[in-house]
């Protein structure tokens, strides 16, 4: 390799994801009045999680339906009330519960 | 002051449990893979350490196996993580305008999907030690996760690997289901994220598209537009 791998990964990688974190937290050193950039800012957290989760759960797990059985009882467990932990072992759960059954099925 | 500050942290660090299984799990996949681009396990270790990110770490590795220059590798980490840049714009004002510069820039390694998900979740503004809390918690995890996939291979039971990888998914529905039931607005929200994200994703003119970079044209124009159509009243948290 003519590429030093240490410049790669302290560098390009390391220094630049976290300038990238922190530039608008040490920068933006007030609150901001504008109501479209505080209506804004409000919605991008639940916009992004929510973007990020689906479709992309259903690739995490080894079937397609323990993905979906795991979405719903989560989406359960958090409408009830579930703590964090609760919601993520619920999911956890649900999916190795189903891939048990499903592969005994299938054999 | 003091014990308001250890209350936080630790009250951080047990809500960053299941961020230290989710992450074990998901940087034990990235461990495993780890020789395939050509890195040893410290080198893998180290890079997880400092960068504490999946995708870009994942980019990272790849143009690193294919020998591509720095500036490649550099414009494929904005685009990976540029998603981080408006999470740190939001947490930004969550927290105290007073919050001086040094715990902004401890809190700035904690910038990751996860953290900033519990972050955000926070009632009222959010206090920076919760988040060194949850830090304490992931950082170990996801770190730990790649040495000991690297180490071990294969040997892990999939069953078990594929039961924690839905974990983080958990999380995230853990923060965005409490305010959709509070809300008509988010709810309907929600389900245009998730309709249009699938949409995204399954059809075949976006296949060009990196897969942050998707996360981040989705994130800009749908919130843009649910905050034209439904701007907040008196915006969020402590708004005098």
């Amino acid at each position: 390799m003519k590429h030093n791998v240490w410049v790669y990964i302290f560098i390009c990688m390391a220094l630049v994801t976290y300038l990238i974190r922190i530039l608008p937290l040490t920068l933006i050193r007030r609150e901001i009045r504008n109501r479209f950039i505080r209506s804004f800012l409000y919605y991008v957290p639940y916009v992004t999680l929510a973007v990020m989760t689906f479709p992309a759960i259903l690739d995490a797990t080894q079937s397609p339906v323990s993905a979906v059985l795991a979405l719903i009882a989560a989406i359960a467990a958090a409408f009830f009330g579930g703590s964090l932990f609760t919601v993520a072992l619920t999911g956890c759960l649900t999916v190795f519960v189903t891939e048990l059954v499903t592969d005994f099925l299938i054999g | 002051m003091a014990t308001e500050r250890r209350k936080q942290f630790f009250k951080g660090l047990k809500d960053g449990f299941p961020i230290f299984l989710g992450y074990f799990a998901v940087s034990l996949t990235l461990g495993i893979h780890l020789h395939e681009y050509g890195l040893t396990p410290l080198q893998g270790t180290l890079a997880s350490l400092t960068n504490h990110t999946s995708a870009g770490e994942l980019i990272g590795f790849q143009t690193i196996a294919s020998d591509s220059g720095y500036w490649v590798l550099i414009l494929a980490e904005i685009v990976a993580n540029a998603r981080y840049l408006l999470m740190s714009f939001a947490l930004s004002q969550k927290i105290d305008p007073k919050t001086p510069l040094w715990q902004r820039l401890l809190m700035g390694h904690g910038v990751t999907d996860e953290i900033f998900s519990i972050s955000v979740s926070v009632p009222g503004k959010l206090d920076p030690f919760y988040t060194y809390g949850a830090i304490t918690a992931a950082l170990p995890g996801w770190t730990g996760g790649t040495l000991v996939g690297a180490i071990l291979g294969n040997v892990l039971p999939v069953r078990f690997v594929s039961a924690l990888s839905v974990g983080l998914y958990g999380m995230f529905i853990a923060a965005f289901i409490p305010p959709a039931k509070k809300d008509r607005v988010m709810a309907g929200l929600i389900a245009v994220c998730f309709a249009l994200s699938w949409v995204f994703n399954k059809l075949p003119i976006f296949d060009g598209l990196d897969g942050g970079l998707k996360i981040i044209i989705l994130t800009v124009v749908i919130a843009s537009a649910a905050a034209i159509l439904f701007p907040r009243k008196e915006a969020s948290d402590g708004e005098a």
